[in-house]
């Protein structure tokens, strides 16, 4: 059944072939023969051959070349093309008049020979046919171009397929489809590999047999990721939701299961591997969700790639502009009577002259992903180390600022040496600038992380673990861990409301803390009776709307001088 | 004017050349007809020979018998062919009768076109 995506049975399109012949009439004689089964190309030499195959390589299914002829000859251009990875499928019936001729050809890899003067029209069609045949039948078959495991097509003969049978379908709108599995690395680690590879195995055999009962095309590409081209459908959740009902043969509870991103067929002309780059992006708004598993691309994701890439283009200008300014946070001490000002963190806030205030949600997560986010982390530790010095010029006072360090900067060997240069540059000690750095780098990248904050640390530094509860420690890491602070990830404060279990949830934490000796810092805290709880749960630090939100430095300069006042 | 019966008594294989045009007269006719207006190859071919430029004179031939194969027109296609061979071996030989027997052969062919 599965064979059937070689043979594309269309009533409106024929398969197209390229005629490859210098003389005119030969050329015309061909045509003749060829024009009601095929649709037709010509090329009077090798060169616009070539060219030819080229441009049309995703969908021509046959060549046929005279072997002499001007500028290029049928050899050159047979060589050209069984080197090009890319066009060496396309199978080529040779055109001549001598035997030497086609046993050379054929060993050059050509797929048949047409001797000349032209054998009557019904063997040359037969010729042509069994080529093309046989040349579809290898593809099928063949290991390269099927993923081992599922028999599913592999990227590039995916498209390939996609676009023929796009071609030979114009009347049927086809979705594209991309489904990945939740989780699966998690699969992998907690089930085994041989676990991992059977739910590999089952979706194949499912999609598989979605292609050939519903006339879908599936594909497989790397680790996890599943492609379907499937008619189109206004209830796309509804396919999703049959292959996570598959899945539940292997895991009865529905751990195993797939979420799907969709581009919907339209007109818009898109080619066949961008509408599965956008169904990817689709797919990418549903991972981790626990509401929705199934996404579809519309014109808001749309402009917010372009978006995107627009925020990525202008980040240098902006940086150079002043565009980007540094906020903080106040972080209150609040064990034994009044809080007091403990210090603050620093917060990056984009000013955009024409968008205003683009929300660090949206262009964080986006310069993290390019590592562009390096530039911007720099500018906030100068910035607010020498935000730090202006204050204690100005208002006597030394405050420590924390500033967020991310994952890819860890991996900058000269980190600690950065940090040590920004402190001495504007005259402070390393206690004053507090890297925070999130647990699920630690985890993630352990031996890196902790080699470069033991570095800092050796310097002076005083590392805050942020987003703490949020990440996959282990217990037993836990006692080795390089920290100075604990910083507890805000959705246990969230949840404060929730009732008993996330209360005793909170006091392990600040157990965990205790045990290790260091400051419990609680971040998104906004009411009066969160602090209290929080207080007696013997929390030290407070940081979060109750006390203020995130402000530019004049502002700051309010709780430094209320504080001072204090004294 | 061309017909089948006057190629046919000229002695071409018309059934052989028809069938290859799909026993469509009018194409196989305005086949024809293209290759006696194009000149150009026997021009080059006689002044190849002129020269002694075997090479050339042999892609000439060669391309010749390749039309005039498909088109079935045997006459010409014979002392054509004949060249053919004898310019692959790149023979030394006086292509002068040959040459000359194409040249009728062409003349009867363009007569039976223009009556």
């Amino acid at each position: 059944m599965y064979q059937n995506f070689g043979r594309f049975n269309s009533t409106d399109g024929k398969r197209q072939v390229l005629v490859v012949e210098d003389e005119q009439i030969n050329r015309e004689i061909l045509g003749m023969m060829l024009e009601n089964d095929f649709h037709l190309l010509y090329a009077e030499n090798g060169r616009e051959g070539l060219e030819l195959i080229r441009a049309n390589a995703n969908t021509l299914s046959a060549v046929l070349l005279d072997l002499n002829m001007p500028v290029m000859t049928g050899y050159e251009l047979l060589e050209v093309l069984k080197a090009d990875p890319e066009l060496q499928r396309i199978p080529v019936v040779v055109l001549t008049g001598e035997e030497s001729a086609e046993v050379t050809a054929l060993r050059m890899g050509a797929a048949d020979f047409i001797t000349k003067p032209f054998s009557m029209p019904e063997v040359v069609m037969a010729r042509i046919t069994r080529a093309i045949e046989l040349s579809e039948d290898r593809y099928v078959i063949a290991t390269t171009e099927q993923d081992e495991m599922t028999d599913l097509y592999r990227r590039e003969f995916f498209y390939h397929y996609c676009e023929q049978f796009e071609l030979h379908n114009p009347g049927r709108p086809m979705d594209a489809m991309i489904l990945d599995i939740d989780h699966f690395h998690m699969i992998n680690e907690l089930r085994g590999r041989d676990f991992g590879d059977e739910v590999i195995r089952l979706i194949g055999r499912h999609l598989k047999r979605m292609a050939a009962e519903d006339g879908a095309i599936a594909g497989r590409l790397e680790g996890d990721c599943f492609l379907l081209l499937y008619p189109h459908t206004d209830r796309p959740e509804d396919v999703l939701e049959e292959l996570n009902r598959t899945l539940l043969a292997l895991d009865d509870r529905g751990r195993v299961r797939m979420r799907m991103g969709v581009y919907p067929a339209d007109d818009a002309g898109v080619d066949v591997p961008s509408r599965f780059d956008r169904a990817k992006t689709a797919a990418d708004t549903v991972r981790g969700s626990y509401t929705r598993s199934c996404a579809v691309y519309d014109d808001r994701l749309h402009q917010r790639e372009l978006l995107n890439e627009s925020l990525i283009d202008q980040m240098d200008e902006a940086l150079r502009e002043r565009q980007f300014v540094v906020y903080y946070q106040p972080k209150y001490a609040v064990q034994g009577g009044e809080p007091r000002l403990n210090s603050a963190e620093a917060l990056i806030r984009w000013q955009h002259p024409t968008m205003g205030l683009v929300s660090p949600g949206v262009f964080i997560p986006l310069f993290e992903e390019n590592g562009l986010i390096r530039k911007l982390d720099r500018f906030v530790w100068e910035e607010a180390a020498a935000q730090i010095r202006r204050w204690r010029d100005e208002l006597g006072y030394t405050l420590p600022v924390s500033v967020n360090v991310s994952r890819v900067d860890m991996y900058d060997p000269d980190l600690a040496e950065t940090f040590r240069s920004i402190v001495e540059k504007n005259g402070l000690t390393p206690d004053a600038l507090m890297p925070e750095v999130t647990e699920s780098a630690y985890t993630e990248d352990s031996e890196q992380i902790i080699r470069a904050v033991e570095e800092l640390r050796a310097l002076g530094f005083r590392i805050e673990m942020d987003d703490f509860g949020s990440g996959y420690s282990s217990l037993n890491m836990l006692s080795v861990l390089p920290i100075d602070a604990l910083k507890l990830d805000m959705s246990f404060i969230r949840n404060m409301c929730r009732g008993e279990k996330s209360i005793r949830m909170l006091e392990l934490m600040m157990d965990i803390a205790r045990y290790l000796d260091v400051p419990v810092i609680a971040e998104g805290v906004e009411e009066e009776s969160q602090v209290q709880a929080l207080k007696a749960m013997g929390c030290d630090v407070i940081q979060g709307y109750y006390f203020s939100r995130p402000v530019p430095a004049d502002q700051f300069e309010t709780f430094i001088k209320e504080e001072l006042s204090k004294c | 004017m061309l017909s089948i019966d006057n190629l046919r008594a000229w002695g071409a294989n018309v059934s052989e050349g028809l069938a290859r045009c799909m026993n469509n007269e009018a194409f196989y006719f305005r086949m024809i007809k293209l290759a006696l207006a194009d000149e150009t190859t026997y021009v080059r071919l006689r002044a190849a020979l002129e020269s002694k430029d075997l090479d050339t004179a042999f892609e000439c031939a060669h391309a010749l018998k390749g039309v005039l194969g498909n088109l079935s027109l045997t006459p010409l296609l014979k002392p054509v062919a004949e060249m053919t061979e004898l310019l692959r071996a790149r023979a030394d030989a006086d292509y002068a009768p040959l040459m000359a027997k194409i040249d009728e052969k062409l003349a009867e062919l363009k007569a039976l076109a223009a009556e």
